[in-house]
């Protein structure tokens, strides 16, 4: 373990070098937990965002010689500045994966529940602070192997070979290959389950099934010890009903998560089985590679199911912390009590156990019998509705307050903005009918990543910026905030609005140039090809913004102004534990409470905030 | 180069922005001003802002759906993607709608609502009455779009009618094979156990294909144990060669080898020779027991792919054996008239089409955008879809004022490296001028293409049957 020990300090938490002694590394308190969770996300992000610049650049300039792609891709990837077709796959594919689950769900989901269910609830810690510890080392390891898996090439990674480096593409074993998986984020079979159906199935697809094998294991780790710290710990007075709603979402996040990962688990041990102990699960009358296969009876379909059975529960897994904070976020800043708390409990349930039954709206043009998709088509359209509550309810929250625009809460309405951006889309994409002909266009690729990447991106930017005094015990800078606020919100809808229209267009997901429509259809070539540069100046814009954050984030950690006990003069009990971390978070007897968190601006009381540790005067009545 | 330029404006742009703020920093911290505490200036301009960007945000789309006409995605080419098209728009006028009303009371409230001095929030915690109506109103609204949705899908997801003409797409890393079921309009069976790539690619299945298809598995088989045989045989004889220094007894053991590669590899026969031999040389050097080396780790991965595949085969050629046994050549007829198309995919206007779909690797996807038509192609699960072109090439062409326009059939699953290249040129026709099209291919029928391949090598397949 001293060598990921080390890699830890190397990668993550550089900065902290000279206080980590080990202790500290193999942290069992959830708050330092928290923040290891929140960098190595940051680094995971960073990287992510880095291979989306690269394959925008080559959408935008097909075939054009690049600098920058030959400096960062280096002459295997990209020789003479042009990107290879396997990579620019490859790039796609790891983009996804990172986002999806090491940034926004490990990244989110593990740093703020870490931090937030033991404050907010009044406990000492999580229920166990060792599973905490091992989840969040699992989680180091797998984004090891992810990492690495950038760097496979000829059946080696760093200078280890595993495979043979020489072997034909018809002879690829589950450990030879060059470049990262490259089978889009979904990884289906067949594609994935042969290694010799492309470059990126053999040792890069292995990685990446080990590497998820290990997230699944940590996110299971973090989900259970939420659950039980939720349901056992809460302090004295901490009825479910005076939970603060990020409380709520992230308790509802850890049962999908306890739910449905282990349904990912055993799609990924299925096909672990195919590429390696030639079982037929995924695999049937295949002739790959002019090698006739003997596999019989497997069903591609069958991974399709259990990876989106997981999938779509993983879309609110991203999404419900995000709406969370959010809650809290607008709430506090508003100055008003989260309008409807009761209703948005209620949404955040029925949005929980709709999200178990929609997820055939990811198959309509399968093949998957066409009265199923009926089915999927009720219950996913079902989802807006809880959804559609939510968002009324944040701009009724809104409406009359005494709105304070910190960056948290101008991020946190960026949030209601994607949210209800992304989500109309949804409504088209859920109709079959309709799905047939956009299905994996880039309208598709538009919706998901307004609706799940740029609101959980919002919810984790304005999360950050709330609760970094919590966590670090400084202010960050405002008004970098307010930059990178208006650069990131720009640049999520330059980026992803044109998007729909090439989607419209007809223009497939997973391309690596479009220069092929010039042969029969020159108009919607230009089309398309106008938008990608539009797309990509945007896509540029928005990342060099994202140096502000950073640069706020690692300067405030150490040179930030101090922060005070209580600076956005919130209720939640997180805010009456001392800025300077003590194990135990309270130093003295837990704090008891008497209400619920959104007493804002109530009548009769002196202060625009009461919190929740302040019993109810005479005569009160509890919202 | 300008890319270049542009990014390094960008950065620098953004460094210089950074140290703008740096210097606003400082100058609040001369005013014992907290970073946590929003002065009413910023509040203010951050709320102006959100109108801003309001403005932005929905004048980028109208400029948009002007610049590209409404959603940029052209006529539907079908009967079934002018209905969807119908409904697609239905859809996009309500969200639309949605999006303009609840964004603009989003920012329009983040710019109305912000601290003002004196004016404290209400306290307005829940109204019953108020989220009724927003659960109801939007739960009606998706009723009609369910109902309406839903009633296309039946429609177009209903199976074939008589008149319904088939057409099986057949897919493979990188391209598309069309396959017409010709005058009887049934398509020939087919399984992938029957593929030959010199005379029957699809694997269509006829008599005469199962047995060639056998004749040509045994044949492979065969192959493959010659080939098994060969790498032990060198394994043993040089085992031999390394145990024996005597050049006489090398000699001797090479005669053997060579016998035995015309005795087709007795491997027995051999090693009994290689035994009898060696006893006489073991008194030469003395050794007592015969130890042959385990074969290094290449050939023993050369010996274990070769027995790999031939397990393969061998489960290959017991179900073309039971295949043979159930098969019906009644069904040779399905399969002799059909038509092979590998380059541009012909239709007539006003025909329903029934298409079936086959893949021989991975999942590739039968994406038809002018048709709005799409089915994944599935390996090992047949997949259907159906559409009736309404519009001739020529016609489209017209409106599109693009001589040079063609429908097109893209591949629209990740399938590996040359994914974006495997497309398929689709040509609308009138009848008339699709029957003509028809007529240059009634001499070149499955039947005709496989008896062509039959005539090039009639001797093999004589002998081996």
């Amino acid at each position: 373990m001293s060598t990921v020990a080390h890699e830890n300090n190397h990668h993550d938490d550089h900065h902290h070098e000279e206080s980590f002694v080990s202790k500290y590394i193999f942290s069992q308190d959830h708050k330092m937990i928290g923040k290891q969770f929140l960098m190595t996300a940051v680094f995971m992000g960073v990287v992510a965002m880095m291979l989306s610049i690269f394959f925008r650049i080559q959408l935008a300039w097909p075939g054009e010689e690049s600098t920058f792609l030959n400096t960062f891709l280096g002459d295997n990837w990209a020789p003479g500045g042009i990107m290879k077709e396997n990579m620019y796959l490859g790039l796609v594919t790891i983009h996804g994966t990172i986002m999806v689950f090491f940034l926004l769900t490990g990244g989110l989901s593990g740093t703020f529940s870490n931090l937030l269910i033991p404050l907010q609830l009044g406990a000492r810690d999580m229920a166990s602070g060792f599973l905490n510890m091992l989840s969040y080392w699992f989680f180091f390891i797998s984004t090891i192997l992810m990492f690495a898996s950038l760097f496979v090439y000829d059946g080696g990674v760093f200078g280890i070979q595993f495979g043979d480096a020489a072997a034909p593409l018809a002879e690829h074993t589950a450990w030879d290959g060059s470049g990262p998986a490259m089978s889009g984020w979904t990884i289906y079979p067949p594609l994935s389950g042969l290694p010799n159906a492309e470059q990126g199935s053999g040792l890069g697809m292995t990685l990446w099934l080990f590497s998820m094998g290990i997230f699944i294991a940590s996110s299971l780790l973090g989900s259970l010890n939420y659950i039980v710290t939720v349901i056992n710990l809460r302090t004295k007075g901490m009825k479910m009903t005076r939970m603060p709603l990020t409380i709520w979402a992230f308790f509802v996040t850890a049962i999908l998560g306890v739910l449905s990962f282990p349904v990912l688990f055993s799609a990924v041990l299925l096909l672990i089985m195919d590429r390696m102990a030639g079982t037929s699960f995924y695999l049937s009358d295949i002739i790959v590679q002019g090698e006739m296969l003997a596999n019989h009876g497997g069903s591609p379909l069958l991974y399709q199911h259990l990876f989106w059975f997981l999938g779509h529960p993983e879309v609110y897994i991203v999404l419900l912390p995000a709406l969370g904070l959010s809650s809290e976020i607008i709430a506090t800043n508003s100055r008003k009590p989260i309008f409807g708390y009761k209703a948005m409990i209620g949404s955040i349930l029925a949005i929980g156990f709709l999200s178990f039954i929609v997820w055939g709206h990811h198959m309509f043009v399968t093949g998957m019998n066409p009265f199923l998709g009926s089915v999927f088509v009720f219950t996913t359209l079902l989802i807006a509705i809880p959804s559609a509550v939510k968002v009324f309810n944040y701009l009724t929250t809104l409406w009359k307050g005494s709105l304070v625009l910190t960056p948290a809460m101008m991020f946190a309405i960026g949030l209601v903005s994607t949210f209800i951006t992304g989500g109309v889309t949804g409504i088209i994409l859920a109709d079959s009918a309709l799905d047939i002909a956009i299905h994996d266009t880039y309208f598709v690729v538009a919706h998901f990543h307004i609706v799940m990447g740029m609101s959980a991106v919002f919810g984790m930017f304005g999360g950050v910026y709330h609760w970094f005094p919590k966590m670090f015990g400084r202010m960050m800078n405002t008004r970098l905030g307010y930059v990178h606020f208006w650069i990131t919100i720009i640049g999520a809808y330059g980026v992803f609005f044109p998007m729909h229209f090439v989607g419209l267009a007809g223009a497939p997901r997973r391309y690596y140039d479009y220069t092929v429509y010039q042969e029969f259809d020159q108009g919607t070539y230009d089309m398309i090809m106008d938008l990608n540069v539009i797309v990509t100046f945007f896509a540029i814009f928005a990342a060099v913004g994202q140096i502000l954050f950073l640069f706020n984030f690692f300067y405030s950690i150490f040179r930030g102004p101090k922060a005070p006990q209580n600076p956005w003069r919130s209720n939640t009990l997180e805010w009456t534990t001392p800025v300077e971390h003590v194990h135990g978070n309270w130093p003295g007897d837990l704090p008891t409470v008497h209400r619920w968190p959104y007493d804002y601006s109530k009548p009769g009381a002196e202060e625009d905030f009461i919190p929740q540790t302040v019993p109810l005067a005479e005569g009160e009545e509890e919202h | 180069m300008e890319k270049l330029i542009i990014l390094i404006v960008l950065v620098t742009g953004v460094i210089a922005l950074a140290q703008l703020v740096r210097v606003y920093e400082l100058s609040s911290k001369l005013k014992d001003r907290g970073e946590h505490d929003i002065t009413d200036r910023d509040n203010h301009l951050n709320a102006k802002l959100m109108l801003g960007f309001m403005a932005f945000q929905f004048l980028g789309f109208i400029y948009l759906m002007l610049k590209y006409g409404w959603t940029g995605r052209g006529e539907a080419a079908s009967l079934q993607g002018i209905e969807t098209d119908w409904l697609l728009n239905l859809n996009f006028i309500i969200v639309i709608i949605v999006f303009f009303i609840t964004n603009f009371l989003l920012f329009f409230f983040s710019y109305k609502y912000v601290r003002k001095p004196g004016i404290k929030a209400t306290y307005y915690s829940h109204n019953n009455k108020l989220e009724a109506i927003w659960t109801i109103v939007p739960a009606i609204v998706l009723a009609v779009i369910i109902i309406l949705g839903l009633r296309s899908w039946n429609s177009i997801t209903s199976g074939p009618t008589k008149e319904s003409v088939r057409i099986e797409l057949f897919a493979k890393q990188f391209d598309w094979t069309a396959r017409y079921s010709g005058e009887n309009n049934k398509l020939g069976k087919y399984d992938y156990k029957l593929t030959n790539e010199g005379d029957n690619p699809l694997a269509l299945m006829t008599t005469k294909s199962i047995e060639s298809a056998r004749v040509e598995t045994e044949k492979a088989i065969k192959s493959l144990e010659d080939e098994l045989k060969l790498v032990q045989l060198d394994h043993l004889a040089s085992g031999y060669m390394n145990l024996i220094s005597s050049s006489v007894y090398k000699e001797q053991i090479e005669a053997e080898y060579n016998s035995a590669l015309e005795k087709e590899y007795n491997l027995i026969e051999v090693e009994e020779a290689f035994k009898h031999k060696y006893a006489d040389a073991k008194d030469l050097k003395g050794h007592v027991d015969v130890v042959i080396e385990e074969p290094n780790a290449e050939t023993q991965k050369i010996m274990d792919r070769l027995e790999d595949k031939l397990i393969v085969k061998g489960r290959i050629l017991r179900s073309i054996a039971q295949m043979q046994q159930s098969y019906d050549s009644k069904y040779d007829l399905y399969a002799w008239d059909d038509i092979i198309q590998t380059d541009t995919l012909y239709l007539a206007k006003g025909t329903e089409y029934e298409m079936s779909f086959r893949s021989k690797d991975v999942i590739h996807s039968a994406y038809f955008p002018h048709f709005r038509a799409q089915m994944n192609v599935v390996p090992g699960m047949p997949t259907r879809f159906k559409f009736t072109p309404s519009l001739t090439t020529k016609e489209m062409q017209k409106k599109k004022a693009d001589s040079k326009f063609n429908f097109v059939l893209m591949c629209n699953k990740i399938c590996g490296t040359a994914h974006y290249k495997m497309k398929m040129i689709v040509v609308v026709l009138t009848p008339a001028e699709f029957k003509e099209w028809e007529k240059t291919k009634k001499e070149k029928t499955f039947k005709d293409t496989y008896a062509a391949g039959e005539t090039e090598e009639p001797a093999n397949s004589e002998t081996n049957i």
